[in-house]
């Protein structure tokens, strides 16, 4: 129905450069600026949850599914998917994972997750490649389709003497194994069953930054599960693998040019096979994950985190490094607000500050006009923050959608997404 | 060859509900079920006078939620937040209609005025972050529905709940006073003794249905819609302004979007609670798309959809688990989908052979007079 659509996601303005040395460098800056504030407004509010090693164990944890979401999107969007049905490939993925993960023992599971969402990919692939059908069109219609299966198989697998019902599995038997850093942690180190846990020593002496930065580095260092090494250890490989090899290359092209591409005897379908699949499985093994974490899967479990991957992928600007980023910043959000209430409202004092540091470099450049939105801005969060006790949840919960609109609508200019992103393609077409 | 042409792409949508009545067969085969038996048993059950009724019922907002998303079509905009619409604009219009005494006829109509008007600014946000911005309203319509939801339920919790709930369970707004209800079409149609009563909401349906037509089909701006999405440029250049076309269009689509749930509001649950029906924005998308965004094709999609839904009801008591429903119905929106893309590649590649043809077909006389 909806034939050419060049206007999916956000136009492409503008090229940023193809290695990204420098950006590394300076997101390093902005992320120790970021916890050195994040310090003193714990020191000005004393809640001492916003650099707890509890609170980024849990924003850990948060961050994972939308991090695999994220990545998935990236490896569809690469070779020019759009994938909204990130969202029912990661259904798929729970289901199938929880049904293994209590068949057969958790390792089953995470292969029958990824099974399952890897499926959901291939009838993307198949829709929007081989058929051309609006990648939109198809992702909506999958999210709905998986949906109903989910609910179909759990009906008819888990109502009889399982201790499940139609919404939910039964417990699913065995753990992925937990790893904690030996030594800074106190993890298990070889024969040795517990070794000095160095950082939660300094977390526990509320040094000033010390203690902060050990309790953020213990955080992000025990109890971590296998699913979250893995998800972790995909941002470079993704990095790796799209910008370091030549299939990366490859898949790249097909996102940027696939006429091009093709005329280089690049396989156009073959690369957008792959990408979508795995996309699939990427989104199931973040269905996975989520199962694991409960221990069991109930219906309605995703709750949007697809969309939210959707969202970190535009965040992250199309990049896996970035992706990671965001996903830490909406499962930070998150943590803190399943945590404490008194931490969210500390967090409005922090983002005055920012706000306030972000005008100052505006004013630094000499442009008056966004500086002085800042100032307004910070303002008001601070006037908020000030006059308010707490943040109410339900409005906590929404940061991650608001920011991605801000961004999309403010820095758009900045945004680079792959060129040929939504398009259909057919073989031997002009352009 | 017109008919030809019609018979074809009406041949699309009849194989996708076959291949899904195919695929649902396997599902049921593989629960040793007798697909018959129950395919059968549904039609049996749904085609009852009582069935009928709560079918007409369903398939109205259905059909709403649909026209709001194919009115974007046609122009290639996608309205995937007719969710985030017609939840907003629910809650706020059961607010509004319960805080006010008006007469009967002003009460309703004040009711229908705000819930279009929520649903036209819900969805007003997007068209203009696209136009000033340049925000794909697919990326902004998906993350304002789940901004309307965090918002939703914070005025709910906060400042629209009724403050006499027993329970967080029991929590929903005020009731809506009588003036403010939408009455039965029962007595004028003489139905005796239904189950549930056949909602006048009905009417306003069709209405819609009509008004999309012919706003559509038979006006200037029409005109300039189906332009814009056939051909953006093309438009523009012909003196279409594109950025008013979007916010117009986008304001048009929530206004239908937040007339969504208003049937269930003003003729079955008389305020809003948390049981209020979720997912109607999604199945919207599925109807367009299976209708084609056209008016009698979207009514028949969602008698369609709604007939399913009732219709499996009677599964349940014969052992079958209902939900194989789902399975059909989503199977029907990947397969129509791809059906129609077939179709419309088949009719393009008769349309390049036929206009060969033509261009063949005057050479011929030439030939002659060389000779």
């Amino acid at each position: 129905m909806a034939g050419e659509r060049t206007d999916i996601l956000v136009e492409p303005v503008g090229e940023s450069p193809s290695h990204p040395g420098p950006r590394i460098r300076r997101s390093w800056v902005i992320v120790a600026a970021a916890l050195l504030m994040l310090v003193i407004v714990r020191e000005v509010t004393g809640s001492k949850e916003l650099t707890s090693s509890f609170t980024f164990a849990a924003a850990l944890a948060l961050a994972v599914p939308i991090l695999f979401a994220g990545l998935g999107g990236l490896w569809s969007e690469r070779v020019g998917v759009v994938n909204i049905g990130l969202e029912g490939m990661m259904i798929l993925g729970t289901w199938f994972g929880a049904w293994a993960g209590w068949k057969f023992g958790a390792w089953y599971g995470v292969v029958f997750g990824m099974a399952g969402g890897a499926a959901g990919g291939l009838l993307h692939a198949v829709a929007t490649i081989t058929f051309g059908v609006d990648h939109i069109v198809s992702g909506v219609a999958i999210n709905i389709l998986a949906a109903g299966v989910a609910r179909f198989l759990s009906v008819i697998t888990y109502t009889t003497g399982t201790g499940g019902s139609p919404a939910q599995s039964p417990q699913v038997s065995g753990t992925l194994f937990q790893f904690t850093m030996p030594f800074l942690a106190g993890g298990p180190f070889l024969w040795i069953h517990k070794t000095p846990d160095l950082l939660g020593w300094f977390e526990r002496h509320h040094w000033f930054l010390v203690s902060d930065v050990a309790g953020v580095a213990k955080g992000l260092m025990f109890d971590v599960s296998a699913l979250t090494l893995i998800a972790v250890a995909l941002i470079p490989f993704s990095y790796w693998w799209f910008w370091r090899t030549r299939t990366g290359l490859r898949m790249r092209s097909v996102g940027e040019n696939p006429i091009a591409a093709d005329s280089l005897g690049v396989r156009v379908y073959t690369m957008k096979y792959i990408g979508v699949v795995i996309s699939g499985a990427l989104a199931g093994l973040g269905g996975v994950f989520l199962v694991f974490e409960a221990g069991i899967y109930h219906e309605g479990q995703t709750g949007g985190r697809g969309y939210i991957g959707l969202a970190a992928l535009i965040f992250g600007n199309w990049r896996p490094g970035g992706i990671g980023a965001a996903a830490g910043l909406f499962g930070y959000a998150d943590s803190l607000q399943l945590r404490s209430d008194p931490a969210i409202h500390a967090l409005l004092l922090f983002v005055a500050v920012a706000l306030a540091v972000a005008a100052i470099w505006f004013v630094g450049r000499k442009r008056a006009v966004p500086a002085a939105a800042l100032v307004i801005l910070s303002s008001g969060f601070f006037t908020w923050w000030a006059t308010s006790e707490s943040v109410p949840g339900q409005l906590v919960g929404t940061v991650p959608y608001i920011a991605t609109l801000v961004v999309l609508s403010v820095a758009s200019q900045s945004l680079r997404p792959p060129k040929w992103d939504g398009r259909p393609y057919r073989k031997g077409q002009a352009l | 060859m017109k008919v030809r042409r019609a018979a074809l792409w009406l041949l699309a949508p009849i194989a996708a509900i076959a291949f899904s009545l195919l695929v649902s067969s396997i599902a049921l085969l593989l629960i040793h079920q007798n697909p018959f038996t129950a395919f059968g048993n549904m039609v049996k059950y749904g085609t009852q006078g009582n069935q009928i009724i709560s079918i007409i019922n369903r398939a109205a907002p259905l059909f709403l939620s649909a026209v709001a998303v194919a009115i974007g079509f046609k122009m290639n905009l996608f309205n995937i937040g007719v969710e985030g619409q017609y939840y907003l604009a629910a809650l706020l219009a059961a607010s509004v209609g319960a805080a006010v005494h008006l007469p009967p006829v002003l009460h309703v109509t004040l009711i229908l005025v705000t819930a279009m008007t929520v649903g036209a600014v819900w969805a007003g946000i997007a068209g203009v972050l696209k136009v000033t911005r340049g925000v794909s309203e697919v990326i902004s319509t998906i993350m304002l529905n789940f901004i309307a939801t965090g918002i939703g339920s914070y005025l709910l919790l906060n400042y629209l709940k009724r403050p006499t709930a027993a329970s967080d369970l029991a929590t929903r707004t005020r009731e809506i006073p009588k003036s403010g209800l939408f009455p039965s079409l029962d007595k004028l149609l003489g139905i005796t003794n239904p189950n549930e009563p056949l909602s006048g909401f009905l009417l306003v349906a069709i209405a819609v249905g009509i008004a999309y037509y012919v706003v559509v089909w038979r006006t200037r701006f029409g005109f300039n819609l189906r332009a814009t999405g056939l051909n953006a440029q093309a438009a523009r250049v012909s003196g279409v302004n594109p950025g008013a076309m979007v916010i117009q269009t986008m304001l048009i689509s929530g206004a239908v979007a937040g007339l969504v749930g208003m049937l269930y509001l003003l003729s079955f649950f008389h305020a809003y609670t948390l049981d209020f029906p979720t997912g109607l924005g999604f199945s919207g998308i599925a109807i367009a798309l299976v209708g084609r965004n056209n008016p009698v094709g979207i009514a028949a999609a969602s008698l369609l959809f709604a007939f399913l839904e009732v219709s499996a009801q009677i599964l349940d008591l014969n052992g079958i688990p209902k939900e194989v429903i789902q399975i059909m119905q989503g199977v029907i929106i990947l397969s129509v989908v791809v059906a129609y893309e077939l179709v419309r590649r088949l009719v393009e590649a008769q349309d390049v052979r036929a206009a060969a043809q033509r261009t063949r077909e005057p050479a011929a006389p030439l030939e002659g007079v060389a000779a």
